[in-house]
């Protein structure tokens, strides 16, 4: 295929070729002369400063986004200071260094995110130079400064400033500078004349090149790999000297035989290359310098500007873009005139076979032969991927699809992936997109980072189809973009609220992964509350709403769904914002619509404020709930006086609550007291704070019957509790006098076979049996059990006629009493008779 | 027990995980904090964790000594302190003085402060109001599920209980949640969820949503079916005298945590400890037994073993080699776990036997069945002039207003003024307490709580209005226990012969006289599969009754494991009615409930503390 190898350049065993990726699709009236240009790899966005260097101080030059394609994604001319250094982040984020240190953020669309500075230092002696470089902590930034001092900081999302030592004898600028990112450590390489120093941290170390002899002069320009792996210096006598970057061993030297230092100077390698090569590009001439002296020159029509890659160079000038890359060995082994290796077999074995010519058969059968058929279509697939005319993938593929049908065990995946890869790639590749990504560079960044790539440049459509034809899951795919898109959406100022919610809820629907209230927020950081606010209504989780809302001061609504979600946690975070951001009587009034927030609060009160909790009754003229209150704030209280006042507060609250039981009842507690009081006071009887029975109990307990008659009259105590209460404390006391006494005082309202029992209980079965006789007919026998007489229990059982209580007295009878028994028995009977 | 089994009951999934993974946690986050440390770890936090560590494990890891949270200063020399607490901020402000008192004196330690289960932010303010929250570390232990028994799992939270039905504080529903989404993630899919009660709505919302928020494997699910039901439902069942051994055992002696201190009775002084759990095989037997049977079943197993001894009499040496080898050591361990339930039973018998208890049993089944009220309210009356006991006397007021449905006016005032000259006035706020939850409570003349409900039911759709429906609620808080009796026939027909040896239906332990509500309405939804049929049930227990059905994963094996979750305690009587129900209908129950609860430890809750 003579086409293909037609712009193939030999650089010792292997080729280099240039694939033109786009005719550009910007107008650059003076092409890029004069211009701060910033091209970010990965097919980066290009930055365009013109004529940094102002004219006069009026002057406002325009600064230009172009995608790698060349279509204009914004434009604005640059109003802050005098611009050194422009750059990209790796998310796409063009940095401005001033002069002044200062560094600008601004978004692919060009507005402007944040700044930041690189020290004070920078402010009073000005940058000198700037250069952004990227390693896997992120995107940093070196710069020197008039004082001739590196600055550096490795990670401009996590500033941290570093200023590194001075140079010895360093009276000027560096004649060149790069920056190595070497065991996990950013440092500086620079040249003095002909000294080469390594800057870091805390030292500056003199090293040298190894095998670069003081013959080939002094050292004016350098470059680094991609990696950082690998260096170039170009000296003053037109010499190469390409080695690594640890500076512990040399690849080769060649001489270029131009003086003047290059432009540009730049890395072409890519992993598994046969022959790396440095480019270097003058005003005119592109030089490619492989490591076996060989050089290729190409003619420059116009001042280019050079875009080191992972896997080439790409070269773009006013008019277009091309790649510059080392053609890969499986693309050589299949386009290389005259090859026989299985992959070119198997293409032209399918080329005849599409031409139904029997050859088709004789090429298929020499690989096979060769027992090389899945080797071939391996090939094939493989070489799909490298190449950048679809023609030619297709023809490949096809090649490789038709080799496949004769394999029978052959797993398909490879060739399906590329093939979707390739889909992919060719899509993004469009003008339109303009991302102009190999194959190996789309394996590198993996496609979660191309599809936030198409994101920033606000690509959502394309970015989902891509996740829906990859069959992304849609919480990494699909919901991600929409996410983003939705952002977006809500910063689109020429659409009403309303419009612009029904939109976003509209595709967002209930994707997973996707947060109203993350678009919500997002709504409300441009100002836009209403909106938010609508957008949160769609949000299923009650609990995200919160913290947006009491940021946008809804605290009500806050506080609503708080107590929604169930969450209590939440509910006492809302109260406690509330608390301290409304008065007193606006928070009480928020909590009194919401009862479960308010039992919250309540509880928090009951342990940690609880003169708040009366406020809180107050407020809401709950008398019932002030009365209990004050109650119990009566039992903690030691002293009589204020504890009487608390409960006179308790009494008017009752009242007010028309709770007249429970104001009776307190009423009567405070008579107790004062009652006790007097008592304690005259007699030392300890009584304060016990229930009216406990103190008749004490009280009797002492002998002071005559006040417990006076406490059993003024508080109505019924007859009941106080005869039970008196035969207790008497038998306790074993009064038994004074117990006969009172028994016979009037009839007893508990009856006397309580006196029985209790009697039983003190063990004293003399006076139990005084009482028995006195117990009324019903329960005589149970008397009588209770005292263990058995046969006055029979006589009475028989007497009442009652058969269950013959069969109790039975039971309670032991084999000795067997002419009880017996009795008992015919009693029995007889009643049964009857 | 003797009973007609239906079907095989299936087996039931190992939880003796649960106690692994708790374990395994706290020791990971004891290393959190390298070096000798001093614990304190909460009173009621004690018991449950010596059911999955000891002191040895702790010691292994570096704790040095071990404390009691309480409120005074401490003598710890060690640089380090953890405190194993609960989410309570009264132990929170404890810490904080703690920390204030080391400042003061100018001690320097680090503090660490493990949370179970879970951090309130609550508690993360006291810190921070007493300016220590930079002094502290926090970490949350989630040791949500304690096993107590092969078939019973708690949460050991009998604080939900207060929290959630007396104060509305709703803030133990996402930790029920996230138990019964542990129990999920370990023992598969629960595939069906019946519910009744608000809690158990939101306990459900919040499980639901922790499972949606995580990733949904397919695996084999052990338990198909899960039953919550709030505690509120039925308090009836609760404030029962329990008469089945174990439940008898709670009431008495109080058991903790599975463990039952049974006290100093008898021939030594020592107080006997004992575990109570299926691995006592003695106790597994009569556990669910009706105490009246259990005196005959001990002393035929005491004849059974004594017939083994004697065995011995008779053998040659190669045979009694043997028996002592095989048997002797099997024997030995039935021999003691026989002489303490025997004891136990004595004492038992000595405190329940006696006439009183027979009577007070008498007028529950009364007051259970409607008949007699006038004599009940003497009872009680009598009660609280004897001056029996301060919560016995409540439980039963409390019952006669359930199972009447409130009191009259005067028979209430004339109670209440009794109960505060008894014991003390400040029980006017245990009343309003009661009064709140519905215990206790006036009857209100039938009209004019129409009108009011009418007026409210108006305003119902006024938001304005909330707060006056909740305050209405309160009142119309109708126990109507008597019309769901009616329906669900919980009690049985009084006039034909209950043989408790032989038990016809739950009833039994009840000795007859009642069927559970609870395990009722469990066992109705079960039958019917879902709530049809029992709408005017549901209208009687105030609503909120749901179903839902996943995908149904399970295999029919595990569908018959039945988890029921009761959200504010439960009794072993209930758990002894549904194992019972498992036996007869070929299910088997699990039951994961706050805590064990019982009449007394329901009404101590809402006893006035004088804090």
């Amino acid at each position: 295929m003579a086409l293909i190898t037609a712009n193939w350049n030999p650089l010792g065993e292997a080729f280099y070729r240039k694939t033109e990726l786009y005719v550009m699709s910007w107008n650059l009236r003076d092409g890029l002369k004069d211009c701060l240009v910033a091209a970010a790899p990965y097919g980066g966005p290009i930055a365009l400063l013109r004529e940094p260097v102002r004219r006069s101080p009026s002057a406002r030059p325009q600064l230009e986004i172009y995608s790698a394609s060349g279509v204009v994604i914004a434009s604005f001319p640059w109003k802050s200071g005098p611009v050194i250094q422009l750059g990209w982040t790796v998310s796409d984020e063009l940095l401005c260094i001033q002069e002044d240190g200062s560094v600008l953020i601004y978004d692919l669309f060009g507005s402007f995110k944040r700044h930041f500075s690189m020290g004070q230092e920078v402010v009073q002696s000005q940058a000198l130079e700037a250069k952004v470089f990227h390693s896997p902590y992120g995107t940093g930034v070196a710069i020197v400064t008039g004082s001739f001092r590196f600055t550096l900081a490795t990670n401009i999302s996590d500033l941290k400033l570093r200023r590194l030592p001075a140079v010895p004898g360093l009276q000027g600028l560096p004649s060149c500078w790069s920056v190595l990112t070497q065991d996990r450590q950013t440092k500086v390489l620079l040249v003095i004349g002909m000294e080469l120093y390594i800057l870091d941290n805390t030292s500056c170390t003199a090293v040298c090149a190894p095998g670069l002899s003081p013959q080939s002069g002094n050292v004016v320009h350098m470059c680094v790999s991609f990696s950082y792996k690998y260096l170039a210096l170009f000296t003053d006598t037109g010499h190469v000297w390409m080695g690594y970057s640890n500076l512990q061993d040399k690849l080769s030297q060649a001489d270029t035989k131009v003086r003047t230092p290059p432009k540009q100077m730049v890395w072409c390698r890519r992993s598994k290359s046969q022959q790396p090569a440095v480019v270097m590009m003058w005003d005119r001439l592109l030089l490619v310098v492989g490591q076996c002296n060989d050089i290729i020159q190409f003619p420059l029509e116009s001042q280019c500007v050079c875009v080191g890659e992972l896997d080439g160079v790409r070269i773009i000038s006013a008019t277009n873009q091309e790649l510059l890359q080392e053609v890969p060995l499986v693309c050589q082994d299949i386009f290389k005139i005259a090859s026989m290796a299985p992959g070119a077999l198997l293409l032209e074995a399918h080329r005849e076979y599409e031409k139904s010519s029997q050859k088709a058969d004789e090429y298929l059968r020499e690989i096979k032969e060769q027992n090389m058929l899945g080797e071939a279509v391996r090939q094939c697939v493989e070489a799909a991927g490298h190449e950048y005319d679809p023609n030619t993938q297709k023809s490949l593929l096809r090649a490789a699809s038709f080799g496949k049908c004769f394999l029978t065990d052959f797993s398909p995946e490879h060739f399906v992936s590329t093939c979707r890869e390739l889909r992919v790639l060719n899509a993004v590749r469009e003008n339109s997109v303009g991302l102009p990504l190999t194959h190996t560079q789309f394996k590198q960044i993996t496609l979660q980072v191309l599809i936030d790539r198409l994101v920033y440049r606000q690509m959502y459509q394309l970015a989902i189809e891509i996740c829906r034809y990859l069959k992304i899951p849609d919480y990494q795919g699909v919901s991600r973009v929409l996410k983003h898109w939705a952002a977006c959406k809500v910063q689109q100022k020429d659409l009403s609220d309303e419009a612009i919610a029904r939109a976003v809820c509209l595709k967002v629907g209930d994707s997973p992964g996707v947060s109203y209230s993350h678009i919500a927020s997002k709504a409300y950081e441009c100002g836009r509350t209403e909106l938010a606010i609508k957008l949160l209504d769609s949000e299923a989780r009650s609990g995200e709403q919160v913290p947006l809302l009491l940021k946008m001061k809804r605290s009500q609504l806050a506080l609503s769904k708080a107590v929604e979600s169930g969450d209590t946690d939440l509910v006492y975070t809302v109260v406690s914002y509330l608390k301290n951001e409304m008065n007193r009587g606006d928070f009480f009034m928020t909590l009194r619509n919401q009862p479960v927030a308010l039992s919250l609060y309540r509880q928090f009160c009951k342990l940690q404020e609880q003169e708040t909790l009366r406020d809180l009754y107050n407020q809401d003229d709950d008398h019932q709930e002030l009365a209990n209150y004050y109650v119990s704030a009566s039992y903690r209280e030691k002293r009589l006086d204020s504890r009487l006042s608390l409960l006179q507060s308790a009494v008017d609250e009752f009242n007010k609550a028309k709770n007249d039981f429970a104001a009776k009842a307190t009423e009567d507690e405070m008579r107790l007291l004062r009652f006790q009081k007097k008592l304690d006071d005259e007699k030392g009887a300890g009584l304060l704070g016990m229930s009216l029975q406990a103190t008749m109990e004490t009280l009797l307990v002492l002998g002071l019957y005559k006040q417990t008659d006076q406490l059993y009259r003024d508080f109505k105590v019924p007859d009941k509790r106080y005869w039970w209460l008196k035969l207790k404390a008497l038998a306790e006391k074993e009064e038994w006098d004074e117990l006969e006494k009172f028994s016979k005082s009037k009839k007893s309202p508990i009856g006397y076979l309580a006196f029985v029992e209790v009697c039983m209980k003190r063990n004293n079965k003399y006076e139990a049996k005084k009482y028995v006789s006195r117990v009324t007919p019903e329960q005589k026998v149970k008397g009588h059990l209770a005292i263990s007489d058995l046969e006055g229990a029979a006589d009475a059982a028989i007497e009442r006629r009652n058969e269950s209580e013959i069969t109790t007295v039975m039971a309670r009878c032991s084999a000795t009493d067997r002419l009880l028994m017996e009795r008992l028995h015919r009693a029995k009977l007889s009643i049964a008779k009857k | 027990m003797a009973c007609s089994t239906s079907k095989d009951s299936p087996e039931l999934p190992d939880f003796s995980l649960l106690k692994r993974l708790a374990r395994d946690q706290l020791i990971y986050l004891l290393e959190q904090l390298p070096g000798k440390k001093d614990l304190f770890i909460e009173a009621d936090l004690m018991s449950p964790l010596d059911r999955i560590s000891n002191v040895s494990i702790l010691k292994q890891h570096d704790v040095d000594k071990l404390y009691k949270v309480e409120n005074k200063p401490i003598f710890s020399t060690s640089d380090q302190l953890c405190f194993l607490i609960r989410p309570r901020i009264q132990t929170v402000k404890w810490i904080c003085d703690v920390i204030n008192a080391d400042k003061a004196s100018g001690k320097c330690r680090r503090y660490k402060v493990i949370f179970t289960p879970q951090k309130f932010y609550a508690c993360e303010t006291i810190f921070e109001e007493q300016g220590v929250y930079g002094d502290v570390t926090m970490d949350e232990w989630a040791f949500y599920l304690l096993p107590l028994d092969n078939d019973v799992i708690s949460l050991e939270l009998p604080e939900f209980f207060q929290d959630n039905f007396v104060a509305g504080d709703q803030r133990w529903v996402r930790t029920a949640g996230s138990a019964l989404h542990l129990l999920h993630s370990i023992y598969g899919p629960l595939s069906k969820v019946y519910g009744l009660g608000k809690c158990s709505k939101m306990v459900y919302e919040s499980w639901r949503e922790k499972v949606e928020e995580g990733d949904q494997k397919a695996q084999n699910s052990e338990i198909g079916t899960v039953f919550l039901i709030d505690r509120d439902v039925d308090f009836v069942t609760p404030l029962c005298s329990q008469v089945v051994y174990e439940g008898l055992v709670d009431d008495i002696f109080r058991i903790k945590c599975g463990c039952v201190d049974f006290g100093s009775d008898g021939s030594s002084d020592k107080s006997v400890k004992v575990m109570l759990n299926a691995e006592d095989k003695v106790f597994n037997e009569i556990r669910n037994e009706h105490f009246s049977n259990v005196f005959g079943f001990l002393s035929q197993k005491a004849r059974n073993l004594q017939r083994a001894y004697d065995k011995r009499q008779g053998m040659d040496i190669q045979q009694m080699k043997t028996f002592v080898s095989e048997e002797l050591k099997g024997l030995k361990q039935e021999h003691r776990l026989l002489s303490l339930h025997i004891s136990a039973s004595e004492s038992i018998m000595k405190k329940k036997t006696k006439q009183d208890f027979q009577e007070l049993l008498k007028y529950e089944h009364s007051l259970l069945e409607g008949f007699d009220i006038r004599e009940c309210i003497s009872f009680i009356e009598e009660h609280i002039n004897s001056q029996v006991s301060m919560i016995e006397s409540l439980r039963l007021l409390c019952l006669l207003s359930l199972t009447e449905n409130g009191l009259l006016q005067k028979d209430y005032r004339s109670f209440k003024t009794q109960y505060l000259q008894s014991y003390g006035t400040e029980h006017l706020l245990t009343f309003a307490t009661l009064k709140q939850m519905g215990l206790l409570v006036e009857q209100q003349q039938g009209e004019t709580l129409t009108v009011m409900e009418n007026q409210v039911g108006k305003l119902v759709n006024n938001k304005t209005a909330g707060k006056l429906t909740d305050a209405f609620s309160s009142l119309a808080k109708k126990s109507h226990f008597r019309a769901l009796s009616r329906k669900l026939n919980l009690v049985p027909k009084s006039d034909e012969d209950y043989d408790l040896r032989v038990p016809r239906d739950m009833a039994y332990i009840f000795s007859g006289a009642y069927v559970p509500l609870s395990c009722k309405l469990i066992e109705q939804v079960l039958e019917r599969d879902g709530w049809t049929g029992l709408e005017e049930v549901v209208r009687l227990l105030n609503g909120n009754e749901f179903v839902v059905t996943g995908n149904n994963g399970a295999t029919k094996e595990a569908q018959r494991v039945i988890l029921v979750m009761f959200l504010g305690g439960c009794t072993f009587s209930e758990i002894s009615a549904l194992r019972f129900l498992g036996r007869e209908r070929g299910y088997r129950f699990i039951v994961v409930t706050t805590a064990i609860t019982n009449s007394s430890r329901m009404l101590e809750a809402l006893l006035v503390d004088h804090l």
